[in-house]
């Protein structure tokens, strides 16, 4: 009798001590760690908006750096957006880093400002496109062709432009500055008309290269030099057409005796 | 969403399931790494460092590898890796319950040598703090086992994955973990089973 209580009391026992171990188990992890986790890798988005020449401009960033720029006419419509193109969502932030603002104002302003940008997810190609692209200054533009010979692959011009569209941060990546090879504007994933008024803001006269690709006109050489260049470099951008030697060709420059400017490099330097 | 499904989504799409993983398995880790150390401050930091390794680790795995992750196991190993990781980097003054060499010493023989052991044992308001306070004087080596087998819930094989242990020394490592317990908390004066308040009695310690 005694014995059998003595057994029910330790199986009784036996229970009580598993279930509490178990209960042991399941503490709760502190609100702060979801956050820290997602911050640290870089997977917690929040974004801002400002308003620009072109309207509201959103700016999404994270522990890392800045991960996606667009123009938006409203916060869903940037988070949709933002979402198609990096797979994260963001959050409007509450409190936005004073640093931060004060880079990408600058940055848009056309001051040189050391901004990270968050590139994951792009492949190798695809970043070369877009740090190249953030090569071309501000009032200047370049054709598709010219990033393709830049990056070292003259062949895929027709990679450049898809990469160009999946561009996750445009504006900061000036993919805007990026035009067909005959010398018009081309498209722009926000649009044809946001590209003019983007490029327009820049001070790129927009009336002048667009001439100049209806005459056939892909690059100049001063009169007075032997380098010829794309025709919005800084070199020959202001010159009035009077001071300047229209080429259709890069053959049609070297035959004439020009060779390419080390500035905007219309065609591969040798040497 | 079920450990399948998480792989299958992690496969496809790492960066946005990635919160999803660490919403289901927060608690778990930080549960983990709070017995494993008795530390809630360095249990967040172990969850913490895991999660951000897992997710560097499956960052750098082809998919096919993703999709057919044992994922609960595979987590309790990135988790057990970052503790002893850090075990080994401090200095042993710091981690006083998780020290490399293991502990040999019984809790029995040390609550007798320390007379206030057992005071501050049960000057805890509260049994299940009793309980954490003993699991946290168990020797490294039967810990992780205990921990990962009654608290979590898993099977001696996978335990054994995670571990890099022989399944045999797992179930052995586990029995013996349990028997110590026991033991402790005998000595400490927590009872099971019998009514809150008469543990004192029955012990003959009235």
């Amino acid at each position: 009798m005694s014995a059998n209580v003595d057994r029910t009391n330790d199986l009784a026992a036996a229970r009580a001590f598993h279930q509490r171990l178990r209960r042991l188990g399941q503490a709760r992890a502190p609100g702060s760690l979801l956050g820290a986790v997602l911050e640290e890798l870089g997977l917690r988005d929040r974004y801002l908006s400002l308003q620009t020449p072109i309207g509201t401009v959103y700016v999404a960033f994270n522990g890392l750096t800045i991960s996606g720029v667009a123009p938006a006419e409203d916060d869903a419509s940037f988070e949709r957006t933002f979402r198609a193109r990096t797979g994260r969502s963001a959050r409007r932030a509450e409190e936005v880093p004073a640093d931060l603002l004060m880079a990408i104002r600058q940055h848009l302003a056309g001051e040189s400002v050391d901004l990270d940008l968050d590139l994951r997810r792009l492949s190798e190609f695809e970043r070369a496109v877009l740090l190249k692209a953030r090569e071309i200054p501000r009032g200047e533009v370049r054709p598709y062709g010219w990033i393709a010979r830049e990056i070292g692959r003259p062949g895929a011009v027709r990679a450049v432009g898809s990469a160009l569209n999946k561009n996750p941060i445009p504006l900061l990546i000036p993919c805007h500055r990026v035009v067909k090879s005959d010398g018009q504007l081309g498209e722009y994933a926000f649009g044809p008309s946001m590209k003019r008024t983007l490029l327009a803001s820049e001070g790129l006269d927009l009336g002048r290269i667009e001439a100049l690709a209806r005459a056939g006109v892909r690059f100049v050489g001063p009169l007075s030099d032997e380098e010829y260049c794309l025709p919005t470099c800084r070199w020959v951008r202001d010159k009035a057409p009077s001071e300047l030697r229209p080429f259709a060709s890069v053959a049609a420059a070297q035959s004439a005796g020009y060779r390419p400017c080390s500035d905007c490099r219309p065609a591969a330097l040798v040497g | 969403m079920d450990d399948e499904t998480l792989t299958r989504a992690l496969a496809a799409d790492l960066d946005g399931t990635f919160e999803a993983l660490v919403r289901a398995y927060q608690d778990r880790l930080y549960a983990f790494g709070l017995r494993l150390t008795g530390s809630p401050r360095d249990a967040e930091e172990i969850a913490q460092d895991a999660f951000v390794r897992a997710y560097r680790a499956l960052a750098r795995y082809p998919a096919e590898r993703v999709e057919t992750l044992k994922l609960r196991a595979w987590l309790f190993q990135v988790t057990v890796n970052v503790a002893r990781n850090r075990a080994r980097t401090r200095r042993p003054a710091e981690v006083p319950l998780l020290s490399a060499d293991g502990d040999h010493e019984s809790v029995v023989e040390r609550v007798a040598d320390d007379a206030e052991q057992p005071d501050q044992v049960a000057e805890r308001h509260d049994e299940q703090d009793r309980m954490a306070a003993v699991v946290a004087t168990l020797p490294e080596r039967y810990r992780a086992a205990v921990v990962l087998r009654h608290m979590q819930g898993l099977s001696y094989q996978e335990i054994a994955g995670v571990l890099g242990q022989p399944s045999g020394t797992v179930k052995s490592n586990v029995h013996r973990g349990v028997a110590y317990l026991r033991a402790a908390l005998d000595a400490a004066g927590v009872r099971f089973g019998v009514p809150e308040g008469t543990a004192d009695l029955a012990a003959g310690r009235a």
